[in-house]
C-alpha cells in the first residue's frame, strides 16, 4: 500500500502546523485537559488515523486527477502519476476562464451562488431557532404534535414540491419582482426571492428537529432563573438561548451553507437560468457536458465549487471547539 | 457583468438581509407586547408563524396535492392503476428490498464510525485538521462524489485499471470485477459511498454533542476508577442519546431520500434501484407523475417507524422534565 | 463579546466576497456587434424590434451551443431581438416542469417528438404562425411536420437533424482486406464473420453506458432492424402502440440485433466480453477502431465528434481518411434506402411577435445554410446546399435526407411515451443484453406502456 504514502504526509504536516493554534485555543492546565489527555489512547489515535485515510484516498485520488490531462485519466490510474507523469493547468483553466457564450462569466455566477446560500442559509436559520425554541420552551400540549408534524415533513421529496411552489411563485411573486424591478431598474426582474424562500422552505424541517435537540437541552433552571428575573421570551430567546446554542447554529449553518451551495435542482428550477440569478453549479453542469464523460472537467470543476464551503467551515470551527455549556456553567 | 448588475446583486442582499432582520425584529416586538390574557399562546403562534407559513406553502400544500396525483391517471380519472403498476412490475420488489438494505446499513454504519472518530479525536492535537478531512465529503457535490467514486469502482476488461478497487485486485492476482454490474455487491458498493458522504455529518453534530457532557461527571467516574470503555458507555452515551437519535433519524430520512448516488452510478440499472430514484425517473424522465406520485407515498410509509420511534423518544423527554 | 461575534460571523462572508469581486475582475463586458458591419437585406421579412427579447433553452450545450448563438447574431443584429440561449442537460426532465410552474422559457428546443407531444398536450404551447407552416411546407419531407403536429395543431417546424444506423468502419482496413461495403443484412453478417476469421477476434465494438440514459445506442440498433425488416408502416404502429411492443416482429427485430450484441463471437472487440457493453461510455465505444483491435461500429453521424477525444484534427472522417462509414444496409438490395433519425423541434412558450419572427427565421433556407456552414451539423431542410456542409460525411448524410428515393423514420424511442422511450425501453437494453431472454424484455416494456 505505498500508495497511500503521499495521503499521509500532509496529515502528519497538519498535525505539526495545528499543535499551536490548539494550544492557544485550549485553556492550559484545566482539569478537563488533564483528563482527556489520559482518555487518548494510542490505539484511538490509529483507529483515527486509519479512518482519515481511508476518508481521503477518494477525494486526493480525484485532486491528481484534476491536474493530468485526460488522455491520461482515461487510460491510467491517478495512483501512477509518477511512472505517467503529466501536469497540467489546463483543467482549471478551462472551468474557470472558457469564454463559452452560452454561459460566459464565471464571476458572476460565483456572486450569484454566494448571495443565493448567504441568505438562503440565514432565513432558515433564523426562523428555524425561533420555531425550535417554541416548541421547546412554551407548553401546550397540541405543539408536540404539531413538532411531530414538521418534523415528518422531511420526508417529502423535494421534487414533489416544485410544480405547485413554482406555480404559487410565479402567481404571487412574480408581479412583486416586476414591481420592485421598475423601483430599481439595476435590480433584474429575475432575482434572488424565490430562490431563497425555496432554499428556506425545503430546509426548515430539518433545521428544526436539529436545532430543538439542542435548544430543549438547555438546563430548565437556566430558563426558569430568567423567567423569575422578569426577563419576557424575546429576551430570553435573544439572551441566553442563542448563545448558548451557538454550537448548534454553526454546525447547522454550515450543512445548510453546504447544502445549498451544492444544490443544482432548486437552482435548475427557479432561477430561470440567466446569469442574473444563476448559481455556479449551474454553470459548472453546463460545462461538463450533456452525457458527462468529461472526466478531467468535471474533477477540476469539484474542487472549483468546494473551495468556499471549506473556507465557511474553517471559520465556523471555533464553534464547534466551546462545549455546548461553555456560557452556561461558568454562570 | 457590469458594475451595475454587481451593485444590483450587492443591493438585493443588503435589502434582504434589512428585511429579514426587520421582520424578526417586529415579531419580537409583538412578542414581548402580546396581552395578558393567553400570553404563551401568542407567543408561540408568533414564534412559530414564519416558519409554519413556509412550511405549509412550501411543503405541506403540495404533499396534499401530491397524495391526490397519486390516485389519479394520466387522464386525470381516479384509479388505482399507479398502486397496480407498482407492485406488479417485476422489478418493484427488488427496488423495495434495496431501499431497506440502504436504511438498514447507511445510517447505522455512519453513525458508529462518526461517533468513534469523534471520540478519538476530541480534544487531540489537530482536531480542527481531523475534521476537515471526514467533512470533505459533504462539501463535494453529488456529481463530484460520482466522478470520485467512477475512479474507484471504474472497470477495464483490457489494459491498464484506472479504477482503484480492480487495480489493488489485480495487483493481488486477481481478476478485475464489474463492481457496480454485479448484483448484488453493488448496492452494497452504492451504500458506502453514502456512508462516506453522512459519516462527517454524524461526526460533526456528535462531535458538537460530546463537548457538552460535563467534565465533572467524566471526572467523578475518573475517580471511581472505571477505564475509558466503562466511562464511554456510562457518562458519554447517556450524555449525548438525544444527539444520537437525532443523527441516525436525519441520516435515515436522508437515506431514504437518496436517489443522486443511484442515478448518477447507475441510474437504477442491474437491480441497484431504490425507491427514491424510481420516484425522480417516473416523475420526470418518463413524465408520469402519478406514478412518481404514488412511489412518494410509498416512502411516507417507509419513514412512519422512525416517525413513530422520535415520538416516543419525545414522549420519555418530556417526561424526565 | 457582541460585536466580536459578529466579525466572526463576517469573515468568510468577505472572504467569500472578495473572491467572487476577484473573479468578476477577470470578465468583461461582451461587446455587442455593430450593425453597420452587417449586411441586412436578407432579414428584412423578420422586421425590426426595439428592445425585446427571447429566451431560448435546450439541451445543446458548449462548442454547439455557440455556433448555434452564432448562427442567429446577424439576426440579432438587424432585427433588434436580443436570443438569449441558456443550455442545459436537465432540460428534459425540466421543461415540463417549467411549463407547468408558468417560467419556461419563451422557446425551448425540444430533441423528442414525444416531449411536444406532452407539453402541447398539456396546452402549454404556441402553435406555430402562418409563416413557419409555410417554410415546412415549402422546405421539408411531410413526415417532419407529422411529428411537429398534435391533434391537427402545428407547434414547430424541425431545426437540425440526424442519421442514425451509420457503422463506422476503417477504410484502410476495408482496402487491404479487399472487403466490400455490403449491400443487405445478409452481406453484413457474412462480412463479420469473415472479419472475424481473418483477424482472429470479434468485429464489433459496442458502448452503451450513457449514465441515466444507459442503453440508449441499444435502442438504435433495434428501430433500424424494425424499419428495415418490417418497413415503415410496422415501425408506424409499434411506435404508436398500434401494436403490442412484444409483437412477434419486433421479437424478430430483437433476436437478428442479438446475433451481434449476445454474441461472444462478434463483441466486444478491444473493450472485453459481453458483459463490457454496459460499462462502456457510448463515447468512447467506437475507439478501439483507431488502434485496429475493432472494425465495425453502429452510431449515429454526431459521432464524428467523437473521433478525436482530446481536440484536434489528428484522425479524419472521410472515405480515403482514419474511419468512414455506411449505412446499415436494408434487407434487399435496391430500392430507396431506409433511414432513422433524430432532430429538434423549437417549441414557443410565450406569444409574442419577437418570438415568431425568431422562429419562423429558424425554419427558414437561410437559417439552415447559417448553421451547417458553421460545422458540425446537418439539417433537414431542402433549402440547404449539401456542400456548405463540413464534411464528406455529413455532405452525404445530406444527401440522404434530401433524395426523394428515402423512407425516413424519426428515432422510435423519442417517439414513444416517456415512460417507455426514456426508461424501460432503455433499461430492457440493459437487462437483454446481460442475458434475460427475448420474451421477458419484450413482456417488460409492454407491461410498462402507458394505458392512456
Amino acid at each position: 500500500m505505498s500508495s497511500v504514502a503521499p495521503a499521509d504526509l500532509p496529515i502528519d504536516k497538519e498535525l505539526a502546523d495545528g499543535e499551536a493554534a490548539e494550544l492557544a485555543e485550549r485553556e492550559p492546565g484545566t482539569k478537563a485537559a488533564r483528563v482527556k489527555k489520559r482518555l487518548t489512547s494510542r490505539t484511538a489515535t490509529i483507529a483515527s488515523l486509519v479512518i482519515a485515510v481511508v476518508w481521503t484516498i477518494p477525494t486526493f485520488g480525484l485532486l491528481v486527477s484534476s491536474f493530468r490531462p485526460a488522455e491520461l485519466i482515461r487510460t491510467t490510474g491517478w495512483w501512477t502519476i509518477f511512472q505517467n507523469p503529466g501536469f497540467t493547468l489546463e483543467n482549471y483553466a478551462t472551468v474557470l476562464f472558457s469564454t463559452s457564450s452560452s454561459s460566459p462569466q464565471l464571476g458572476s455566477y460565483l456572486v450569484n451562488s454566494i448571495a443565493i446560500t448567504l441568505l438562503g442559509t440565514l432565513i432558515t436559520l433564523v426562523f428555524a431557532a425561533m420555531a425550535a425554541y417554541a416548541f421547546a420552551w412554551i407548553r401546550f400540549k397540541w405543539v408536540n404534535w404539531l413538532f411531530i408534524f414538521v418534523f415528518a415533513l422531511q420526508i417529502i421529496p423535494l421534487q414533489m414540491s416544485l410544480v405547485p411552489l413554482l406555480q404559487i411563485f410565479s402567481t404571487w411573486l412574480r408581479p412583486m419582482q416586476a414591481w420592485l424591478h421598475d423601483i430599481v431598474p439595476i435590480i433584474p426582474e429575475q432575482n434572488y426571492l424565490p430562490l431563497w424562500l425555496a432554499h428556506a422552505m425545503f430546509g426548515l424541517p430539518l433545521a428544526i428537529f436539529l436545532l430543538h435537540n439542542f435548544i430543549s437541552d438547555i438546563p430548565a433552571d437556566v430558563i426558569e432563573a430568567a423567567k423569575v428575573d422578569g426577563a419576557t421570551h424575546g429576551q430570553i430567546f435573544f439572551r441566553i438561548v442563542l448563545p448558548l446554542a451557538t454550537p448548534a447554529l454553526a454546525s447547522f449553518a454550515i450543512f445548510q451553507f453546504i447544502w445549498v451551495w451544492n444544490d443544482l435542482l432548486v437552482a435548475l428550477i427557479f432561477s430561470g437560468g440567466t446569469q442574473d440569478v444563476a448559481p455556479i453549479t449551474q454553470r459548472l453542469a453546463e460545462l461538463v457536458g450533456t452525457r458527462g464523460q468529461e472526466w478531467q472537467l468535471l474533477t477540476a470543476a469539484a474542487f472549483v465549487s468546494i473551495v468556499i464551503p471549506l473556507i465557511v467551515f474553517f471559520s465556523l470551527q471555533r464553534y464547534f471547539v466551546r462545549g455546548l455549556l461553555a456560557g452556561a456553567t461558568k454562570g | 457583468m457590469t458594475t451595475p448588475d454587481l451593485l444590483g446583486k450587492i443591493l438585493q442582499v443588503v435589502m434582504g438581509l434589512v428585511v429579514l432582520a426587520a421582520v424578526v425584529g417586529l415579531l419580537i416586538f409583538f412578542i414581548d407586547k402580546a396581552p395578558k390574557k393567553g400570553r404563551d399562546y401568542w407567543q408561540l403562534a408568533l414564534f412559530l408563524l414564519p416558519a409554519m407559513l413556509f412550511v405549509a406553502i412550501g411543503l405541506v400544500y403540495p404533499a396534499i396535492r401530491t397524495s391526490f396525483l397519486a390516485f389519479q391517471n394520466n387522464a386525470g380519472e381516479w384509479s388505482l392503476d399507479n398502486f397496480i403498476w407498482m407492485f406488479t412490475q417485476p422489478a418493484a420488489i427488488r427496488t423495495l428490498i434495496n431501499t431497506v438494505l440502504w436504511v438498514a446499513l447507511a445510517p447505522v454504519i455512519s453513525t458508529v464510525i462518526g461517533l468513534a472518530y469523534a471520540v478519538f479525536i476530541d480534544k487531540s492535537r489537530g482536531e480542527k485538521y481531523y475534521k476537515v478531512i471526514l467533512f470533505m465529503p459533504i462539501a463535494i457535490s453529488f456529481v463530484g462524489a460520482g466522478v470520485i467514486w467512477g475512479f474507484v469502482y471504474d472497470y477495464n476488461g483490457v489494459g491498464d485499471q484506472i479504477g482503484l478497487l480492480n487495480a489493488i485486485v489485480v495487483a493481488f492476482g486477481g481478476e478485475p470485477v464489474q463492481w457496480l454490474q454485479t448484483d448484488p455487491i453493488n448496492t452494497i458498493l452504492l451504500i458506502v459511498i453514502m456512508i462516506w458522504i453522512q459519516t462527517g455529518f454524524a461526526m460533526v453534530l456528535l462531535s458538537a454533542a460530546i463537548k457538552g457532557v460535563p467534565t465533572e461527571q467524566i471526572e467523578a467516574a475518573e475517580l471511581d476508577g472505571t477505564n475509558a470503555w466503562q466511562r464511554f458507555m456510562n457518562v458519554t452515551v447517556p450524555g449525548i442519546r438525544g444527539s444520537l437519535v437525532v443523527v441516525f433519524t436525519t441520516i435515515s430520512i436522508a437515506t431514504l431520500k437518496v436517489f443522486d448516488i443511484v442515478r448518477t452510478m447507475t441510474a437504477g440499472n442491474f437491480n441497484t434501484s431504490v425507491v427514491a430514484n424510481e420516484m425522480y425517473t417516473q416523475a420526470f424522465r418518463a413524465s408520469e407523475i402519478g406514478r412518481g406520485s404514488a412511489l412518494a407515498l410509498i416512502l411516507f410509509v417507509f419513514v412512519l417507524p422512525i416517525v413513530i420511534y422520535n415520538v416516543n423518544v419525545l414522549r420519555k423527554q418530556r417526561e424526565i422534565r | 463579546m457582541r460585536i466580536r461575534r459578529h466579525r466572526r460571523w463576517m469573515a468568510p462572508v468577505v472572504a467569500a466576497a472578495a473572491v467572487g469581486l476577484a473573479l468578476t475582475g477577470c470578465t468583461g463586458d461582451i461587446a455587442g456587434e455593430d450593425a453597420a458591419d452587417t449586411d441586412c437585406a436578407d432579414y428584412e421579412e423578420y422586421g425590426t424590434f426595439d428592445d425585446a427579447e427571447v429566451t431560448v433553452a435546450g439541451t445543446i450545450l458548449d462548442l454547439e451551443a455557440d455556433r448555434l448563438s452564432e448562427s442567429w447574431a446577424d439576426f440579432e443584429t438587424c432585427t433588434g431581438i436580443s436570443v438569449d440561449y441558456q443550455g442545459s442537460s436537465e432540460f428534459e426532465a425540466q421543461i415540463a416542469v417549467l411549463a407547468e410552474g408558468g417560467n419556461a422559457p419563451d422557446v425551448g428546443i425540444v430533441p423528442q417528438p414525444g416531449l411536444l407531444n406532452r407539453l402541447a398536450a398539456g396546452g402549454w404551447l404556441i402553435p406555430a404562425s402562418q409563416p413557419v407552416v409555410d417554410n415546412i411546407d415549402e422546405w421539408w419531407d411531410p413526415i417532419w411536420k407529422e411529428y411537429a403536429t398534435v391533434d391537427g395543431e402545428v407547434y414547430a417546424a424541425p431545426l437540425m437533424a440526424s442519421i442514425k444506423g451509420y457503422i463506422w468502419y476503417s477504410p484502410a482496413e476495408f482496402e487491404e482486406n479487399g472487403y466490400e461495403i455490403p449491400a443487405t443484412l445478409d452481406e453484413l453478417t457474412a462480412l463479420s464473420e469473415q472479419i472475424a476469421s481473418d483477424s482472429g477476434r470479434q468485429p464489433w465494438c459496442v458502448g452503451l453506458e450513457s449514465g441515466d440514459a444507459t442503453g440508449w445506442p441499444g435502442t438504435d440498433w433495434i428501430e433500424d432492424y424494425v424499419l428495415r425488416l418490417h418497413g415503415p408502416e410496422v415501425y408506424d404502429q409499434w411506435v404508436t402502440h398500434g401494436i403490442p411492443f412484444n409483437d412477434p416482429q419486433i421479437a424478430e427485430a430483437f433476436d437478428g440485433v442479438g446475433a451481434y450484441l449476445k454474441n461472444e463471437e462478434m463483441v466486444n472487440a478491444g473493450i472485453g466480453n459481453v458483459s463490457t457493453l454496459v460499462t462502456e461510455a457510448f463515447q468512447t465505444g467506437g475507439l478501439p477502431i483507431l488502434d485496429g483491435e475493432c472494425s465495425l461500429h453502429h452510431q449515429a453521424s454526431f459521432y464524428e465528434t467523437f473521433w478525436n477525444p482530446d481536440g484536434g484534427d489528428a484522425n479524419t472522417v472521410a472515405s480515403d481518411g482514419t474511419v468512414f462509414a455506411f449505412l446499415l444496409p436494408p434487407e434487399e438490395a435496391g430500392g430507396g434506402l431506409q433511414v432513422t433519425g433524430g432532430g429538434e423541434f423549437p417549441v414557443a412558450f410565450r406569444d409574442a411577435e419577437e418570438v415568431e419572427a425568431f422562429r419562423h427565421y429558424l425554419s427558414s433556407d437561410l437559417w439552415a445554410n447559417n448553421r451547417v456552414s458553421l460545422g458540425g451539423v446537418i439539417s433537414a431542410n431542402k433549402g440547404l446546399d449539401p456542400e456548405v456542409a463540413s464534411s464528406e460525411l455529413l455532405v452525404q448524410s445530406i444527401e440522404i435526407l434530401q433524395n426523394p428515393e428515402t423512407t425516413f423514420r424519426f428515432d422510435g424511442s423519442d417517439l414513444m411515451p416517456g415512460a417507455v422511450g426514456a426508461d424501460s425501453f432503455w433499461k430492457g437494453i440493459v437487462a437483454w443484453v446481460g442475458g434475460e431472454d427475448t420474451a421477458q424484455v419484450l413482456d417488460t416494456i409492454e407491461a410498462s406502456w402507458p394505458a392512456s
